[in-house]
């Protein structure tokens, strides 16, 4: 089943962990396995780049802790033979942590070094993009990462009831667009030419961490983006190209849009008010967030909508 | 307030005994469910309808949960001041509901009998295989609105998405908006009049010729709703090229078989 929810504001900050997790807790029943968020937080300048080293249900080995501080030293050795200046790592757990830095030098060659390590896998990479996904649902997750007093502009979450592939970190959504800075997905449905695209994008020299088809959309988006296309077209476009029944919300470093298949056979509810847009799989998600009676509405099949924070 | 019990993983309130919480006044009466699961709305519904005879129940702020309503099979007046989430209302036979918001999806699915009035939009397969009664949106419906319709009418005043009337097999549709691609796709019989836009007929359905008793239809509901004067609609029926058909009605049938 899956759930998906956005929100993004439409006049400064708002409280975007906290209200992210109501949402995705409040949805908690179409995905208990896993839940994910991408936060987007003020601008900064230095890179955010958020590695996950290993997953909540990874066996504990007798070498499991050295192995994590053995391969964030090992990260944090490569970033600086590539020129990268650390500004500081900070861990969000055993086996996840986040890196603030300093690079002007080719993103994808620094995703893939660092993924080359040993069971690295870089959830995100951005000036204000943060993704985190984890085991559990919204509220484990977010004190977990102390996501409740995250500030930001817009957001996007997942709760994942996994159904073809497993249930560990690299499954959960969003997916960040490698190699990409700033471009997330969560995605609820199914991808029926997941493997066509699949090949293509890899004879492009994409990679994918996952078996997931949804980590399809956010690479196909960046790509269309990277060729020129806006946020907009890139959607419009993916209507006509991906094939399955889907829902999913894409977000960008000042933009969030909701595009729906043909078919129409994936939910999303939306809200619009004057203060934020809100969009989830079901409503009970968004009146998490908003405290008065709301009017709210399903947006057809095959439509694209995008909101500018 | 009663005490809230869940199961293991925490999805379902295993207690469906009724809070009791409503206020009383004669046929009428009134609660608040606010505090409340779903499965304790539920039980203080039925409660006041079956086990105290009240005849006008208003539950205020649902907050579009789920599954609110279902199961009602007994005359009375519900009035809920707030929307539903899915699966509303379904299964009723009777009652006159009034929802003082929108519905989720699959609102008044397999409803047998009575009327239910949106008054903000409703989600996709709304009425989805209703055998009877009305459904009124004031608002506009998602896709697939009426699919396996077995009989009823479903009036919406705003635009459907598509596929609306997938399989129908009896009973009516009122839509005064546009609908989407699709319409009446592999429908075996029934009637659809819309007043808008049709982006695309479904397999097998084609327009219809007007009578008089299509006129005496809409005017009867239009007036009924008290929806103003009827405008010009357009009909679509089924095309009837796809299956054998005959005209025998189900009671019919049996006795033939």
């Amino acid at each position: 089943m899956c759930g998906i929810a956005g929100i993004i504001s439409r006049n400064g900050e708002r409280q975007i962990g906290s209200e992210m997790t109501r949402m995705l807790q409040s949805m908690k029943h179409r995905g208990p396995d896993s839940t994910g968020y991408a936060l987007y937080g003020a601008p900064s300048a230095d890179w955010v780049m958020r590695v996950k080293l290993a997953d909540a249900n990874t066996p504990r080995d007798y070498e499991f802790a050295d192995r994590l501080l053995r391969n964030k030293g090992e990260i944090e050795r490569r970033l600086a033979h590539l020129g990268a200046t650390v500004q500081s790592i900070d861990d969000a757990t055993e086996y996840a942590f986040e890196a603030h830095f300093s690079y002007d030098g080719d993103l994808k060659a620094l995703a893939d070094r660092v993924e080359d390590v040993r069971g690295a896998e870089v959830l995100s990479l951005g000036h204000s993009l943060q993704i985190v996904k984890d085991l559990g649902d919204a509220e484990s997750v977010s004190d977990r990462y102390n996501l409740g007093k995250l500030g930001g502009s817009h957001a996007i979450g997942h709760v994942r009831m996994a159904t073809e592939s497993d249930v560990d970190i690299s499954g959960a959504h969003p997916y960040w667009a490698y190699p990409f800075s700033d471009i997330a997905v969560v995605h609820n449905g199914q991808l029926t030419n997941y493997h066509q695209w699949k090949r293509r994008l890899e004879r492009s020299g994409h990679r994918f961490q996952s078996e997931c088809d949804s980590e399809i959309i956010a690479v196909y988006l960046a790509e269309k983006m990277a060729e020129g296309a806006d946020l907009e077209d890139a959607m419009r476009q993916s209507l006509e190209e991906l094939d399955g029944v889907f829902t999913y919300i894409c977000v960008t470093e000042d933009a969030l849009g909701m595009a729906k298949d043909e078919l129409a056979a994936k939910p999303l509810v939306l809200y619009e008010a004057d203060d934020l847009v809100a969009l989830a799989s079901e409503e009970i998600a968004i009146r998490a967030v908003v405290d008065h009676e709301i009017d709210t509405y399903d947006p057809f099949e095959g439509e694209v909508m995008v909101w500018q924070r | 307030m009663a005490t809230l019990t869940y199961d293991a993983r925490g999805l379902v309130e295993v207690d469906g005994t009724a809070p009791g919480i409503a206020e009383i006044d004669g046929e009428r009466a009134q609660f608040d469910a606010r505090e409340l699961t779903t499965r304790k709305i539920n039980a203080e519904l039925r409660r006041l309808v079956y086990q105290e005879g009240i005849r006008d129940v208003t539950i205020l702020g649902p907050g579009a949960r789920h599954s609110l309503g279902v199961g009602i099979l007994q005359r009375c007046k519900i009035t809920f001041d707030g929307s539903l989430g899915y699966f509303g209302l379904g299964l009723i036979d009777g009652p006159e509901v009034h929802v003082r918001g929108r519905v989720g999806w699959s609102a008044c699915e397999n409803m047998m009998s009575g009327v239910v009035i949106v008054d903000g939009n409703a989600g996709s397969l709304t009425a989805a295989a209703i055998r009877g009664g009305d459904v009124l949106v004031r608002g506009r419906v998602g896709a697939r609105t009426g699919i396996d319709q077995k009989g009823g009418t479903v009036i919406v005043l705003g635009d459907a998405g598509s596929m609306t009337g997938f399989m129908m097999q009896r009973g009516r549709q009122i839509i005064l908006g546009d609908v989407g691609p699709g319409l009446g796709d592999s429908m075996y019989d029934g009637t659809i009049y819309v007043g808008g836009k049709v982006k695309a007929l479904g397999v097998d359905c084609v327009p219809g010729e007007w009578t008089d008793a299509d006129t005496e239809f809409i005017e009867r509901k239009f007036s009924i709703y008290e929806l103003g004067a009827a405008p010009e609609l357009q009909k679509f029926v089924c095309g009837k090229q796809l299956y054998n058909y005959d005209n025998l009605e189900p009671s019919e049938r049996k006795l033939v078989l």
